[in-house]
């Protein structure tokens, strides 16, 4: 479907109604995607072996910030990368047929789920490593300050990045340097299987993540990230410091993954599925889970933008179905789609 | 002809590049103010240090922020002062650059350089004396150059940073000082992957990289005093190897000796002893023999890291092997 630009050259005021109902719009198709993705391993036992992992409940961070790009930036993301390029205007067919591994997906096969990629939008892919993208994001944001052309780059990641060493190295020297970047760390307050709190000394201490920016002399800020006007909110002004040479801002957006960390791994021939969430799975804590539930960011911005007057429900039902029928076109375009010859796996080892 | 010296002409080498593509930045720790080696000397009085940046002491962002720098226009020059450091930029190297053109599909392209310099015999220790690229030659993706001398740097190091993939230069700083002629037109760039025959000879192929390459002609030397009478091979870079000149020259001798100053186990002479004998079994006459370092971290009193250091000697010793 045609989803438009997804940028609004970084506009400081609230969003337009038309631009909302493009947010939420952004927000369904990526909810809708990764169900399908999921759906895909009970559907069609087989077609996803290896690791996918789901963004369910961070939608509304991942457009609140997309919503305020301009043209030009870049981003960064974590291997959590499938609703970035989704809001970036990214082919769902060519995604949705690289997850299953197809010669027509998105990097002909050779990525898969945490690997997606498409500079042309600006979107330079998601790293497997955890916390190996952030100190691309600087290179990148430093090139960005070469060019002098105002652009600027916005880095995803997860709490559990910021215990990498890479972190640590990047927020200095981009705050040393005043690189246009904006580090969004989307806290979703697990790391695989551990709760913040028993990795991190902060959220031990009972202190917000964005702490942190403090040790690199750096605005560091808290905020609601299934909220998508506060983030764009957020963003948006973290670019406009950015541009103006004002340096990098750490973002923590707050969030609950709705998913478990990722799809079960097991030997070949064993069905994979999506586990119980480990709040449940491990921590016996069916409380703080249902309640997530209850508190699911895309119909929460649904209701919102109904109750206000913003989306008619009938017109939010209308593009709801037509999001269905885009991501069910992406499945059966993947399904159709050839796997790739065997020696295509020997291209692109050097440019 | 003019004398210079290899980190001289690592200097003017990137000046020149510098000068003719302003898209060539260099950033690592120290270079600004020429590094230890002064192998960035006059980089940043010439360029500014808008371009020529000296970094934190964080390798993981030199590199990385290379990697995001080359994906979005730029052709970074980076430095890791010593190759032992590159520990802490290996994911980066591994993971990030070296796999970004390919799990992308081909849309991404990380044309960076990372300059570093390995070696014993400066009484350096276990972690700054290591000959650490059979790490790198390990890993598909990366092209892995190690010049010889000031004259190998002037043809090479242009090509590593002309070339689109990302390339490690692998210094060496025994030989940053060694004093050499250059023709006063200069050298001009050649390929990655060609092998440079510095001696012809018939009886025995000697492949040396690197500090290597100098032990091996002052053995072929020795050797023609015997009678004996060695050709001799720098591969000049690892990846991509250029096997075809080496097994030409295999198939002429029936003899080779491999050299390198790195440990043997696990290196560079493994992998090109195993493809010479996969591609020359027949015409070999003898097993390929290796030369290099004992199996052990370089040792630090001279006492020990001279006997620890491969050289002519074991050249010499190898060749007799070989021939016996």
């Amino acid at each position: 479907m045609a989803t438009g630009y997804p940028t609004d050259d970084g506009a400081l005021e609230a969003p337009a109604p038309e631009r909302l109902v493009w947010m939420y719009t952004q927000m369904y198709r990526i909810r809708e995607f990764e169900e399908r993705v999921k759906s895909t391993f009970t559907a069609h036992p087989g077609v996803i072996r290896g690791h996918t992992h789901l963004a369910d409940g961070a939608e509304g961070s991942i457009v609140g910030s997309i919503a305020a790009l301009a043209p030009g930036d870049q981003i960064l993301t974590s291997y959590r990368c499938h609703g970035y390029p989704i809001a970036l205007g990214t082919d769902t067919k060519a995604m949705m047929a690289e997850i299953y591994g197809r010669s027509t997906g998105l990097c002909g096969g050779l990525g898969g789920s945490m690997h997606l990629f498409d500079p042309a939008r600006g979107f330079l892919g998601g790293s497997g490593i955890v916390a190996q993208h952030l100190p691309h994001a600087a290179g990148a944001a430093w090139a960005a300050q070469i060019r002098g052309a105002g652009q600027a780059v916005v880095c995803f990641f997860g709490d559990g990045a910021s215990k990498q060493g890479a972190f640590h190295e990047s927020l200095n020297i981009a705050s040393l340097w005043k690189l246009p970047v904006v580090y969004v760390m989307e806290n979703n307050h697990y790391q695989a299987s551990t709760r913040s709190d028993q990795e991190d000394a902060n959220a031990a201490a009972g202190e917000p993540l964005a702490v942190k920016a403090t040790a690199y002399s750096m605005v560091g800020i808290t905020v609601d990230g299934t909220d998508p006007v506060a983030v764009h909110a957020t963003v948006a002004a973290a670019l406009a410091r950015a541009r103006a040479g004002e340096g990098p801002t750490l973002v923590e957006s707050l969030v609950y993954r709705l998913s478990a960390h990722g799809n079960l791994i097991a030997p070949p021939g064993v069905p994979l599925h999506y586990p119980e969430h480990e709040a449940v799975a491990i921590f016996g804590n069916q409380a703080e889970y249902e309640a997530a539930l209850r508190g699911d960011p895309v119909p929460r911005f649904r209701h919102r933008l109904v109750t206000d007057g913003v989306l008619d429900a009938l017109d939010a039902d209308a593009l709801e179905a037509t999001v269905r029928e885009e991501i069910d076109e992406a499945e059966r375009f993947a399904l159709e789609s050839p796997l790739p010859a065997p020696d295509s796996g020997l291209a692109y080892v050097y440019a | 002809m003019v004398r210079t010296t290899y980190a001289a002409t690592v200097a003017a080498t990137l000046a020149a590049a510098m000068r003719a593509d302003e898209r060539v930045v260099v950033f690592g720790e120290d270079v600004a103010l020429g590094g230890p080696y002064l192998t960035t000397k006059g980089l940043a009085e010439a360029f500014g240090t808008a371009r020529v940046v000296n970094t934190p002491i964080s390798e993981a962002a030199i590199c990385g922020a290379a990697i995001g720098a080359a994906q979005s226009g730029l052709r970074p020059v980076v430095e890791i002062m010593f190759v032992d450091f590159i520990g802490l930029a290996l994911d980066q190297l591994v993971n990030g650059a070296a796999k970004a053109h390919f799990m992308s599909g081909g849309q991404l392209r990380v044309p960076m350089v990372l300059r570093t310099q390995g070696g014993a015999g400066q009484r350096g220790g276990a972690q700054h004396s290591q000959s650490l690229e059979s790490w790198l030659v390990h890993v598909p993706g990366l092209k892995v150059v190690m010049p010889s001398s000031a004259r190998e740097v002037a043809a090479l190091l242009p090509s590593a940073i002309a070339d689109d993939s990302p390339v490690v230069v692998v210094e060496s700083k025994t030989l940053y000082f060694r004093h050499e002629d250059l023709p006063d037109e200069g050298v001009a760039p050649e390929p990655l992957g060609t092998a440079r025959v510095l001696r012809q000879g018939r009886d025995v192929t000697i492949v040396a990289t690197s500090r290597m390459v100098h032990e091996a002609l002052e053995a072929a030397r020795q050797l023609a005093m015997r009678g004996i009478d060695a050709e001799v091979i720098d591969p000049r870079t690892l990846v991509p190897l250029d096997l075809a000149t080496i097994a030409a020259s295999v198939v002429r001798t029936g003899r080779l000796v491999v050299a390198h100053e790195a440990v043997c186990h696990g290196g560079v002479g493994a992998e090109i002893a195993a493809q010479v004998q996969a591609a020359c079994f027949y015409d070999l006459d003898a097993p390929v023999v290796r030369v290099g370092a004992p199996f052990t971290p370089v040792p630090l009193s001279p006492m020990l890291e001279d006997a620890y250091l491969p050289g002519t000697a074991e050249i010499l010793d190898a060749v007799d092997a070989a021939l016996d």
